[in-house]
């Protein structure tokens, strides 16, 4: 079959361009870029709303294996078309951890039977237990996209260095938590005036610095291909630019909470803002932004982590960490759009094209023979979030009763339909 | 009525006129409580729970004695061991207690914002007795009423709170109230037990004693929790004490009138000298204890009034209504 995709406004991130323009998707693929519409072809008119390639959204949490009372991957997989995400690039903090090949087929299986693309990275060692190194090898061949053990930060430095020797051997992404563990144990808030007030455990902002300094280091005495989860710190950034300098093989990511929100965002201790790292002082979010529009940080990710509302009704410091996130990144994206300083192209970079780079997938392109991908959307369209429409299993988000921008109007994945009514 | 709070979950929440007006009701408690005959009916026919997480005797009993004092039925619920083993949650036990239809509930728990929390989920007047490092107002306005008597006045005061000020719920609540007052307020203590970002709050923070001792009015020295005596904040406890405890050579530099203050219960010889604690031309630790019984009075008188005036709406109405 044969779509057009006509009038649209195409939001190219590689040759970061805004511009009207048509499309046109055959047998799954994109086949031309500003052609007339060939003979027989389906017509989508767009009626000047944005064309983009699909997010490609790295550091998914699935409840599956173990929590899918949490999200499963159905639930996540209708999240994610709703939220314009067609790559789920998902996270193996599961329960257990996917740290061997067999629990990687397993998911594997059960993430070919939904309607957008997921992928896995795995355990970087055993049971995220940071005391032996996984079958790196068997988990690349069995499709593991990189290696991280999530949140939790290997403390054993000459494990680590193993674990990164290895890698670079086989050729492997490594993906670090930045993040001092000592210093970062037990905190619920960044240390500074709101902490301080609140009377909540804290962990000072240079946490960050001195774990990714740490990474950095053992980086550049094996050579790894290294990815940076979150940066969320101005004191972080600066040590990211100094490494790439040096031309060390490094990518930086950071969330989309951590774009639009600040510490002071809690306020009177909504744990639904607890979130793992804590939120950052407004001069951290503005210079995290500024980074995302210049390009310094790669990727921006939901890192959606569903938690059930138990987990979530207790005192702050004590509630789990985490937010959903895939139906909502592409509208709080909309809010840096629309405070001005970062173009839809340079969020696209950001959003599908750098990840599908570093991860070496297919997607996050709109060029000729790239997958079709692709979501449509109303960057100007207002609403109200409320948290219970979410298709997520579970509701935790801090954008509840939120004022927003930017709706999905559709999502496609390798040319079908996943998401949007007839029309657009 | 300039005392319109349901709820007192913090300082923070308070105008200066609020906290005038219950300075002033509390003070008539205080001659009530100091009468043979110490009962008021404020409280007639209201139930009270005073529902503790964690283990206090000084401020439950303090709670125990404001109600019984005022008429209400008081009861005790210690829950730091029973339920919470059980794994009830803060927001179950809230709900089970609202079932029984109680009027005041009285909270102390160790996380900083769980009082709020169940606040949320009651239909009765919740009293924050203390929440993790966040605040503890009845403390904090016992505290300024104690200070009032014994200044004749609660400004242009200089208030040196001195000691574990990280994890004091005590010194934010007086912190905030002191200054809402207009008052200069000094923090003292090692750097290791100074929460971050203190400067910020408007206050002047000392790491010397000495410095910060210096002219004070009030000197308001705080507990050391014996689980941070040893390495982990500060080295030991005697050189704690020789830095930062309270001796006579560190209190001759305040005025010379200066007051002694500790929330109890104290440390002698780790934050404070055993004989200035007991020193009766220094030390108001003992008329604390007395004025916590009376504040404790006009908050929940305060807050009863709120609440019947509330239900009183509520029920009339209904009667235009039905």
């Amino acid at each position: 079959m044969i779509l057009h995709f006509q009038n649209a406004r195409l939001i190219d991130p590689e040759a970061l361009t805004d511009e009207p323009g048509s499309l046109t998707v055959q047998d799954g693929l994109i086949v031309s870029v500003d052609d007339d519409a060939p003979e027989g072809a389906r017509i989508v008119d767009c009626a000047g709303r944005c064309l983009a390639p699909g997010i490609v959204d790295w550091g998914v949490k699935i409840g599956e294996p173990g929590e899918r009372h949490k999200e499963s991957m159905r639930s996540a997989a209708l999240a994610a078309a709703a939220g314009g995400v067609t790559t789920i690039v998902a996270r193996p903090d599961t329960k257990p951890a996917i740290d061997a090949p067999e629990s990687l087929e397993f998911v594997t299986r059960r993430a070919s039977e939904q309607p957008v693309r997921i992928r896995h990275q795995a355990a970087l060692t055993r049971g995220r237990e940071g005391r032996e190194m996984v079958e790196m090898g068997f988990l690349q061949d069995a499709g593991a996209l990189a290696f991280t053990d999530g949140v939790r930060v290997v403390e054993n430095t000459k494990l680590l260095s193993r674990c990164m020797t290895y890698a670079r051997g086989i050729g492997a992404l490594i993906v670090g938590h930045p993040q001092d563990a000592g210093l970062s144990k037990g905190a619920a808030a960044t240390s500074g005036k709101f902490a301080s007030l609140y009377g909540l455990p804290s962990v000072t902002p240079l946490a960050e610095r001195m774990g990714l300094e740490r990474d950095l280091a053992l980086v550049e005495a094996t050579g790894v291909r290294w990815h940076a989860d979150q940066i969320t710190t101005a004191g972080a950034l600066a040590v990211l630019d100094r490494a790439r300098a040096a031309g060390l093989d490094v990518t930086a990511g950071t969330s989309i909470h951590h774009l639009t929100l600040n510490e002071f965002d809690v306020g009177d201790y909504r744990t639904f803002f607890r979130l793992t790292p804590p939120l950052r002082s407004e001069d951290d979010r503005l210079a995290l932004v500024e980074a995302v529009a210049e390009g310094r940080i790669d990727v921006i990710g939901s890192f959606h982590t569903p938690q059930d509302e138990e987990a979530k009704r207790l005192p702050f410091e004590v509630a789990a960490p985490g937010a959903v996130g895939l139906e909502t990144l592409l509208p709080a994206a909309m809010r840096l759009y629309h405070q001005g300083g970062v173009g839809l192209a340079q969020l696209w970079r950001a959003m599908s094209l750098n990840p599908a780079k570093r991860l070496e997938l297919e997607g996050g392109r709109l060029a000729i023979g790239a997958p079709a991908d692709l979501v449509l959307f109303d960057p100007d369209a207002p609403f109200i979030l409320d948290r219970f429409a979410l298709r997520s299993k579970s509701k935790n988000t801090p954008f509840d009763g939120a004022r927003m921008e930017g709706r999905v109007l559709g999502t496609w994945v390798e040319g079908r339909r996943v998401f949007g009514g007839e029309d657009a | 009525m300039t005392f319109r709070a349901r709820h007192l979950l913090g300082v923070e929440q308070l105008s200066p006129p609020e906290i005038t007006t219950l300075l002033d009701l509390a003070e008539s408690y205080v001659a009530l409580n100091r009468r043979t005959v110490k009962h008021g009916d404020a409280l007639e026919g209201l139930t009270q729970i005073n529902l503790f997480f964690e283990n206090s005797t000084r401020t439950q009993s303090s709670f125990e004695l404001a109600g019984k004092r005022l008429g209400a039925d008081v009861m005790n619920m210690a829950v730091a061991q029973s339920s919470v083993k059980k794994g009830e949650t803060l927001i179950d036990t809230a709900l089970t207690l609202n079932a029984m239809q109680p009027d005041l509930l009285v909270v102390r728990h160790p996380h900083s914002g769980a009082v709020n929390l169940l606040a949320e989920k009651v239909n009765c007047a919740v009293i924050n007795a203390g929440d993790g490092r966040h605040e503890h107002p009845t403390q904090a306005l016992l505290d300024a009423l104690t200070i009032r008597r014994a200044k004749g006045r609660l400004h242009r005061l200089t208030v040196a709170i001195c000691g574990d000020i990280a994890h004091s719920r005590v010194a934010r609540s007086n912190l905030i109230l002191l200054g809402k007052m207009e008052n200069r307020v000094r923090l003292v203590g090692p750097a290791t037990l100074m929460p971050s970002g203190v400067g910020e709050l408007g206050c002047e923070v000392y790491e010397d004693m000495a410095e910060g001792l210096k002219d004070a009015d009030v000197v308001m020295m705080l507990r050391l929790q014996k689980e941070r005596m040893d390495g982990g904040f500060i080295p030991s406890e005697r050189e704690y004490f020789h830095r930062w405890g309270l001796d006579a050579a560190k209190l001759a530099l305040a005025k010379p009138d200066a007051i002694v203050m500790h929330p109890g219960p104290m440390n002698r010889g780790v934050e404070i000298d055993g004989t200035i604690a007991d020193d009766i031309n220094r030390s108001v630790i003992q008329d604390q204890v007395e004025m916590g019984v009376a504040v404790r009075m006009a908050v929940m008188d305060l807050l009863a009034r709120n609440l019947r005036a509330e239900r009183g709406a509520k029920a009339a109405g209904e009667g235009t209504y039905v």
